[in-house]
């Protein structure tokens, strides 16, 4: 088994794998969508290179954008930024 | 609030900005390189930082730790207040830097336009979706569409199928002349030949398809099938994930907010990488599409010219003219057809921050109607992705960045309107 770390997503503590980024923890664990539009669709990572935004998460509090942050143990995330 | 001081601050730690950086010092001068990720490598070197496998990344990475650069991650620009004043924010705060000169390296995004179902969860750009996947999103068993155009279709391809995905189709909207056209183009380029070589023997069995294009997605919470286009014909393939991108499309924000002159949507840099602003300096990718040959070549050109030592780049000048050829056998042949101007229906998404049709963008005049009736181009990400598409689907120019380059903390703000007179740090 690849290593493994602790996070919290909407308040849930869940394993997700040590080597990745946020949006990819995130997708790992069952999620499909990080956010949603105003009209309320789901939306997930989509350019992958932080330039559309779709996948921004809270992450700790601050709104950032899950493709280019490294996931970390014991982090905060939660979906509605 | 932190604040730096360097002789030349590349911004861009892809490979245009690792060379630019690295050969800056080679050339005796003090250089600061910081980019956005949370490690060097720009969207090409993912994941290579630890692994290397690539021998260019291998050799510059191994040359960037080596060097006395002194780097900073996670951060990103958000304004130039002044000449020689850029201010960042990220992970550890706002950071304001004191530079002499600029180095640009900014590299390209994917151009997305929007068709039926493109908002959907799992349709990603197919860059984006390489990118993704090199940092660990999951795509081992899952039933991959790739489409749109440009050689990175294939680069796409081969990373995703490494790691485990099952490639159902890869649809080009190129025609078989010009593809061949580019192929017959690629004899000229050995390192590009032998890249292509690898790639058809990694995709083997795949089945790649010329003369077709996306037509629309579907799905629920996330996307379930895509419907393929060639001519009249319409094939619908279920899949887990959908992979669209219409080739890259040079950044050009921070040097259009600088007011640096463009050239056919690239930024014009004369024989030393200098734009036409006084000391800034622009390498890679934002310069026009070549890839990372042209973006090394370059990034040493501009990093020994902005060190006042252009003569040392010699050995670079020719590789920069051979990857202008391979740039320009590039743009003839993926050329985006008309029928991807229609693909998007009133009520498909146009712009994805703000929500804003494309029956309603399509009954503006221009960029700053659309901006004003409809906030089109004015959420998150800036008009980055619809800014493209308008410019492709109505002819429409982009509007001109305006500080702040991304969403910011407030701290940030607090920095950038005190830059005249920066108060004193009581610590």
């Amino acid at each position: 088994m690849p290593p493994e770390l602790c996070v919290r997503v909407d308040g849930v503590e869940i394993q997700v794998p040590a080597e990745c980024s946020v949006a990819a923890a995130l997708r790992s664990a069952g999620f499909s969508s990080t956010r949603h539009s105003l009209d309320g669709t789901p939306r997930a990572a989509c350019c992958g290179m932080g330039v559309c935004f779709e996948c921004r998460v809270r992450i700790d509090g601050v709104e950032r954008l899950g493709c280019l942050v490294r996931v970390r143990e014991g982090m905060e995330i939660s979906r509605d930024a | 609030m932190r604040e730096l001081r360097t002789e030349i601050l590349v911004v861009g730690a892809g490979p245009a900005g690792i060379a630019a950086a690295v050969s800056a010092e080679r050339a005796g001068a003090r250089a600061l390189l910081v980019d956005m990720q949370a490690e060097p490598g720009g969207q090409i070197w993912r994941g290579q930082w630890n692994k290397a496998t690539d021998p260019a990344a291998r050799q510059w990475l191994g040359a960037l730790r080596a060097s006395p650069v002194e780097t900073r991650y996670g951060l990103r620009l958000i304004d130039l207040p002044a000449p020689g004043l850029a201010v960042f924010d990220g992970d550890s705060g706002p950071l304001r830097v004191r530079c002499e000169r600029l180095v640009i390296a900014g590299g390209a995004r994917e151009r997305l336009l929007p068709f039926p179902g493109w908002t959907l969860p799992g349709v990603f750009g197919a860059g984006g979706l390489q990118v993704l996947a090199k940092n660990g999103w999951p795509v081992a068993g899952q039933r991959i569409v790739i489409a749109g155009s440009g050689p990175l279709l294939l680069a796409a391809a081969a990373t995703l199928r490494g790691l485990g995905a099952k490639i159902v189709r890869i649809a080009e909207q190129t025609g078989w002349r010009d593809l061949a056209g580019f192929g017959a183009g690629l004899l000229r380029h050995p390192r590009k030949l032998a890249q292509a070589a690898g790639l058809a023997r990694r995709l083997a069995g795949v089945r790649y398809r010329g003369n077709t294009w996306v037509a629309h997605a579907d799905g629920d919470d996330r996307v379930r099938s895509v419907t393929l286009a060639s001519g009249s014909h319409r094939e619908q393939i279920h899949c887990d994930a959908l992979a669209v991108g219409f080739g890259l499309l040079p950044n050009t924000d921070i040097a259009r907010a600088l007011g640096c002159e463009l050239r056919d949507g690239a930024v014009w840099v004369d024989g030393h990488q200098h734009t036409s602003v006084a000391g800034v300096y622009c390498a890679g990718e934002g310069t026009g599409i070549g890839g990372v040959d042209q973006a090394l070549a370059q990034g040493e050109i501009a990093g020994c010219a902005a060190a006042g030592r252009a003569e040392l780049a010699g050995a670079a000048l020719a590789r920069r003219r051979q990857s202008d050829r391979f740039a320009a056998n590039l743009r003839r042949h993926f050329v985006l057809r008309d029928e991807l101007r229609r693909l998007a229906e009133p009520d498909t998404v146009l712009c994805r921050c703000e929500n804003v049709r494309y029956g309603a963008a399509a009954t503006c005049t221009g960029t700053r109607e659309a901006r004003l009736q409809l906030r089109l181009g004015m959420g998150h990400c800036q008009g980055r992705i619809c800014g493209a598409a308008t410019e492709f689907l109505f002819g429409w120019n982009a509007a001109t960045p305006r500080p702040p380059l991304a969403p910011a903390s407030l701290a940030c703000f607090t920095a950038t309107s005190s830059s005249e007179n920066p108060p004193q740090d009581p610590t």
